[in-house]
């Protein structure tokens, strides 16, 4: 071990009682902000794992019948024109299956699923609801919106006359697994399905609403004829999404939504939320680092006969300074380990107590405060440092006698 | 004659430089230690003999002047280059022993030499463990200062002082704080090394019978050296 390593531990073991202080002081300061991070990124991990449970990362749609004027008015002449928005009617995606291939393509993209879905009626006995018709290929439905995980009842086998409905709506029907409901929509068409499964994903609204059935059968139920009405999206950066639904709307010319756009709010609140996680991570930060700072000028005053000798003996200021940049690291690394059990300790009783959502603790966090720390406290000790390589021997060993 | 290991010309020294209170302590010192001599240098408080000492040890530059220690011109080296000379070529004893509480006595021995070469070796440890055997605490290698008495802490400096097998070492006052006994062993340390390694030795003492078993004895009044005997004829007002 080179002497300034030895002399800067031996130094830390000599102040005991300044480098318990200075090593609580960094335990603590590492734990709320191990603490704090685990928490708020649990919390926003679940917040964000359960709304994009329920729904797809981009949806790509036709973009909006908008009306058109049917004059064009001459150079100087108006036009006075009263402009009635148009109803917008269910329409398919024009050449779908490209758009699908190309949208699978797409960089970030990691699957993709085409729908065709509209409103309808569903009637057992005298009971009838309204309900949202989805009509999907099941295997690749479920890579985007996982309701195959959240069976409540029976399976989740959508294919011929098998369809899926939400728990809610099982229960306003009466209906069970095996039982047939009919499904009719407003152009008058029918058709039976049998109930094969029953899920819950957690919504009322989605449970009361649902009907999984296959893309054929929507497309004959809703008139779509080989079409479909969206196309699903998964990415694999969630927070990429708007870029990747830009990019493919600017590209195929449809109406591509991110769920960064539909949840705004969500998203800002987890911003705002991320914004005060970082002014405390700073501000303790900065409290700590003064912490270590007040200690170790101390600590230079109460060596500096010690810093005198070495100097006498042939010390450069160099080694001095490193001495005690090292005591700054030292400590900061040790009080950070320690820290980081305190911390995780905190996040792991936390989630027991509160038991909704799981804490994030990754490696990551550990490293980063590990890292953060050992670099605050070195240059913590910057000035206490420089004012150690600066006493001179003489003065050191005439006022330290 | 053997080489000059400390060659002082014109050596002045002084405080608060270009302030109204400059305070002039070294007026102009001539000094020449020839290689193994061992020199006292006494007289009254306030002479400047620390200054001296200081300057000398090269802890100081003088304020006008040259030193010249092992040949070397030290108006040629920067600041750097200053102390690594003063690692290699003096070894310090003060008063007050003043070893560093947190190592143990063979650690505080090793300590110039880790201080020179960065990391501890193998040999530097036999060296340090010869020492501190030389000086007869071969039995406290593992001992903290603050657990041995007075004459061994000073004994343990000793040891520090030469851990470098430097040529010359400057003493503050090394037996000051000990009892007559603790002092006539230190002194006869001092001595042996002086006479068994050619070692260069110049002590501040008070002491005079200290003073006369020394080759040579200067005398320091008011920043000037106003006297200078062998050791066996130092003046009777002395004691």
């Amino acid at each position: 071990m080179p002497f300034t390593v030895i002399a800067a531990l031996r130094f830390l073991r000599e102040g005991r009682f300044q480098t318990v202080l200075i090593l609580s002081g960094v335990a603590v300061g590492a734990a709320v902000i191990v603490f704090l991070v685990a928490l708020i990124t649990g919390l926003q991990d679940d917040l964000i794992s359960r709304t994009l449970g329920t729904q797809p990362h981009i949806v790509l749609r036709p973009a909006d019948d908008a009306a058109r004027s049917l004059f064009r008015p001459a150079p100087g002449e108006t036009l006075d024109a009263q402009v009635e928005k148009r109803a917008q009617r269910l329409r398919s995606i024009d050449g779908w299956q490209r758009v699908l291939a190309d949208a699978a393509a797409t960089p970030g993209v990691i699957a993709v699923s085409p729908m065709a879905s509209g409103p309808a009626f569903a009637a057992r006995g005298s009971a009838q609801k309204s309900v949202a018709l989805l009509g999907i290929e099941p295997e690749r439905y479920t890579r985007i919106v996982p309701v195959n995980m959240k069976m409540a009842a029976g399976s989740f086998r959508v294919s011929g006359e098998d369809a899926v409905i939400g728990v809610d709506l099982a229960k306003d029907l009466g209906a069970s697994i095996g039982d047939k409901v009919r499904l009719s929509t407003a152009g008058g068409r029918t058709q039976v399905v049998t109930v094969a499964g029953i899920f819950d994903l957690g919504l009322r609204d989605l449970n009361r609403r649902w009907v999984l059935i296959t893309l054929r059968s929507a497309q004959t139920l809703l008139d779509l004829a080989g079409g479909v009405t969206n196309i699903d999206l998964s990415v694999r950066d969630l927070f990429g999404a708007e870029a990747v639904a830009r990019t493919i709307a600017a590209r195929t010319g449809l109406a591509a939504e991110s769920w960064m756009k539909t949840n705004a709010e969500l998203l800002a609140g987890l911003r705002g939320q991320n914004g005060s996680s970082a002014m405390i991570q700073f501000f303790v930060s900065v409290a700590v680092a003064f912490g270590i700072s007040s200690v170790l000028v101390v600590s230079v005053v109460q060596k500096s006969r010690e810093i005198g000798i070495l100097r006498a003996m042939g010390a450069s200021r160099r080694a001095v300074m490193t001495i005690f940049l090292l005591q700054g690291a030292v400590v900061a690394l040790a009080g950070s380990v320690l820290g980081c059990a305190l911390g995780t300790w905190a996040a792991l009783a936390f989630q027991s107590w509160q038991g909704v959502f799981h804490v994030w603790l990754g490696w990551q966090l550990y490293a980063a405060a590990i890292a953060g720390a050992t670099a605050i406290g070195t240059l913590a000790a910057i000035a206490p440092a420089l004012r150690a390589s600066h006493l001179e021997p003489v003065a050191a060993i005439r006022y330290g006698g | 004659m053997a080489a000059n290991v400390l060659e002082a010309y014109g050596v002045r020294k002084s405080y608060g430089v270009g302030s109204e209170t400059e305070t002039e302590i070294l007026h102009g010192i001539d000094l020449a230690l020839g290689q193994g001599e061992m020199v006292a240098l006494t007289g009254p408080s306030g002479a400047g003999k620390s200054t001296f000492l200081n300057v000398m040890g090269l802890l100081e530059r003088p304020t006008a002047g040259r030193i010249r220690v092992n040949g070397e011109d030290i108006a040629d080296l920067g600041e750097s280059g200053l102390t690594r000379l003063r690692g290699r070529s003096i070894g310090f004893i003060f008063q007050f022993h003043h070893l560093m509480p947190a190592f143990s006595a063979l650690e505080n021995v090793l300590m110039p030499i880790l201080v020179d070469r960065g990391r501890p070796d193998a040999e530097m440890r036999e060296r340090a463990t010869e020492l501190l055997d030389k000086v007869g605490l071969g039995a406290f290698l593992e001992r903290r200062p603050g657990k041995l008495s007075g004459g061994q802490q000073q004994r343990v400096a000793v040891a520090r002082a030469l851990a470098m097998m430097p040529p010359l070492v400057l003493a503050d006052e090394p037996t000051g704080n000990l009892d007559t006994a603790s002092a006539d062993a230190v002194f006869t340390l001092l001595r042996t090394f002086n006479r068994d390694f050619g070692v260069t030795f110049l002590i501040v003492s008070h002491d005079p019978r200290l003073a006369r078993r020394c080759d040579r004895v200067l005398e320091l009044v008011d920043g000037r050296l106003t006297g200078q005997w062998a050791g066996d004829e130092v003046p009777a007002r002395y004691d």
